[in-house]
């Protein structure tokens, strides 16, 4: 397996999917996929329910370890390396955020919440705590909002709200790579443009993969997008090509411009 | 205009009936437990005193008190609790938390339900052969705690488990979406939010473990002592024995001491469900989610 990749800076991509293939129980759900998730770049998974993307997602942080049933063949390389003989999976969990698609405030206050990670990481100093809480909160927009009752249950905020207490909580972790599961299903549209632009911002520290049933969303924010359909990734490609009529595959078209999905 | 149907009318009339069924049976099923609790308050209420609860047993058990009996019953519950709260509360964390769902996990939790159902006097004589005989405990306030302990067990174990249960899932795959190791989030996120279900668990064990008697009857508890235990190693008297032995055993016992122990036993058990609801109530209102 060759761990470098062509481009001029030599370093790998954050992700490297060969061949990967994904059942529950034998049932097959994604089949053989085969992309790369390049450095500092948003990419977009679209495709309707059912498609395989959830599932993706959870193979690259290797929850499938922790998900009865579910088994997965084929690679996926994380900066080069191989996650499926990497010992430590809690570490590799530490370096992948995740953001669900239904808001998940941990039953703690707004501050807990986002001092989770850096606390079962060991960081016990209450000066460098409360660096990070400002600061994650501050990237995911929420700050402003919450800061005069961080003490307060992380579940008590709007709907909106906790979504972007998840995007701070997971940004916590010190991600190099941060993946968002349909985020915006339970978010208003403003909150919606708030959590887009904090993603554009981020870009050019993280890099992100951003699944969504909104293909609007990933026209507006992704650089590449890949289109799954029935577990079969359709295609991978810029985004501007796909919808703009450039789509190597007539079915992304169709899907893009609504006549199906 | 609405005008009602003949099928409409029946249909009232029938869900009426219905209604009062219900509210009927469940009118008989608090029966029993009225009638229990007002003749042991009426009969035994005047037998309370606190002579009754301080002073020993006198004039062949008729006349007195029952303190040894309940140092006895608090002895016993207690160290019954040191055995089997630890031990069932890991054993729930392990079945809920960390074992793989396959035959010999299945087989474990038949064997817990199992284990609820084996009749008393069966554990009695487990304890007798395991703990007074095979560890040489002797009769004991150590092998009857341990027998009650046993016996007590599968009621810790069930009560954790579903509590450990009702704690969303979301809330693991989050901890551990985020590096957390299980044992990470179950000390942070579920044990914290299991807690008032575990309480529960622990407390319903202390009343059905105050009551039992033919467990200890071959394990540990005595017929008469004249003097307090001093070790674990030594034989108790019990409430429970003790309410046995004076309604049956014991010729020209004055007709309110035994509904004065029965009073006692209830009112302990019933102290501890009331307990158990109290802390239930707090700390569902305290429930973050």
């Amino acid at each position: 397996m060759k761990e470098t990749n062509q481009k001029a800076s030599g370093a790998p991509p954050v992700l490297e999917i060969n061949d990967l293939s994904i059942a529950y129980s034998g049932k097959t759900i994604l089949r053989n996929a085969t992309f790369d998730v390049q450095n500092n770049e948003i990419f977009g998974i679209i495709g309707p329910s059912g498609s395989g993307k959830t599932s993706f997602l959870k193979a690259v942080n290797r929850m499938d370890q922790l998900t009865p049933g579910m088994t997965t063949t084929g690679s996926i390389h994380f900066h080069g390396y191989d996650t499926a003989t990497w010992r430590n999976l809690y570490s590799l969990r530490k370096r992948i955020g995740v953001v669900f698609p239904l808001p998940t405030g941990l039953p703690l206050s707004v501050y807990e919440n986002v001092a989770f990670a850096p606390r079962i990481s060991g960081v016990r100093q209450k000066v460098e705590l409360d660096q990070i809480v400002e600061k994650c909160l501050r990237r995911a927009a929420l700050w402003d909002e919450v800061k005069d009752r961080l003490t307060s249950l992380g579940s008590l905020l709007s709907g909106g709200q906790q979504q972007r207490l998840t995007i701070a909580r997971a940004l916590s972790q010190d991600p190099d790579l941060l993946m968002l599961d349909e985020f915006s299903i339970a978010v208003d549209p403003v909150t919606t443009m708030r959590i887009e632009d904090v993603l554009k911002q981020l870009k050019s520290e993280i890099s992100i993969i951003l699944v969504t049933n909104l293909v609007q969303q990933a026209e507006r924010l992704a650089d590449r997008t890949a289109f799954f359909l029935n577990g079969e990734v359709v295609e991978v490609g810029q985004t501007e090509d796909m919808f703009n009529g450039r789509a190597k595959d007539v079915r992304t078209t169709d899907y893009v411009e609504g006549r199906f999905g | 205009m609405f005008t009602q149907t003949a099928h409409n009318v029946q249909n009232y009339k029938i869900e009426g009936r219905w209604r009062i069924l219900f509210l009927v049976m469940t009118a008989l099923l608090i029966l029993p437990v009225l009638i229990i609790l007002t003749l042991l308050i009426v009969r035994g209420g005047p037998a309370i005193s606190w002579e009754f609860l301080t002073a020993f047993p006198i004039k062949g058990m008729t006349a007195g008190g029952v303190f040894p009996a309940l140092l006895g019953t608090i002895y016993l519950v207690s160290l019954a609790l040191v055995f089997s709260v630890p031990l069932g509360i890991a054993a729930a964390i392990y079945l809920s938390e960390y074992a793989p769902d396959n035959v010999m996990t299945r087989i474990i939790n038949l064997a817990i339900i199992n284990l609820a159902g084996v009749p008393s006097i069966v554990h009695a004589l487990f304890g007798l052969g395991a703990f007074v005989i095979f560890m040489e405990f002797g009769t004991s306030i150590l092998a009857a705690s341990l027998t009650l302990a046993i016996m007590t067990l599968p009621v810790v174990i069930v009560a954790t488990k579903e509590s450990l249960q009702s704690v969303p899932q979301a809330f693991r795959e989050a901890c551990w979406s985020m590096g957390a190791t299980r044992w990470q989030t179950i000390r942070r996120i579920v044990l914290p939010n299991a807690v008032s279900g575990i309480l529960t668990g622990v407390i319903l064990e202390v009343s059905r473990t105050a009551g039992e008697t033919a467990p200890i009857m071959f394990t540990g508890a005595a017929f008469f002592l004249p003097f307090l235990p001093e070790s674990v190693f030594d034989q108790t008297m019990a409430l429970s024995l003790h309410l046995f032995v004076v309604a049956t055993q014991v010729p020209n016992v004055p007709h309110d001491l035994p509904y004065g122990v029965a009073l006692l036993l209830v009112a302990i058990v019933l102290l501890m469900n009331a307990l158990s609801i109290g802390f239930r109530v707090r700390l569902r209102n305290k429930k973050k989610w």
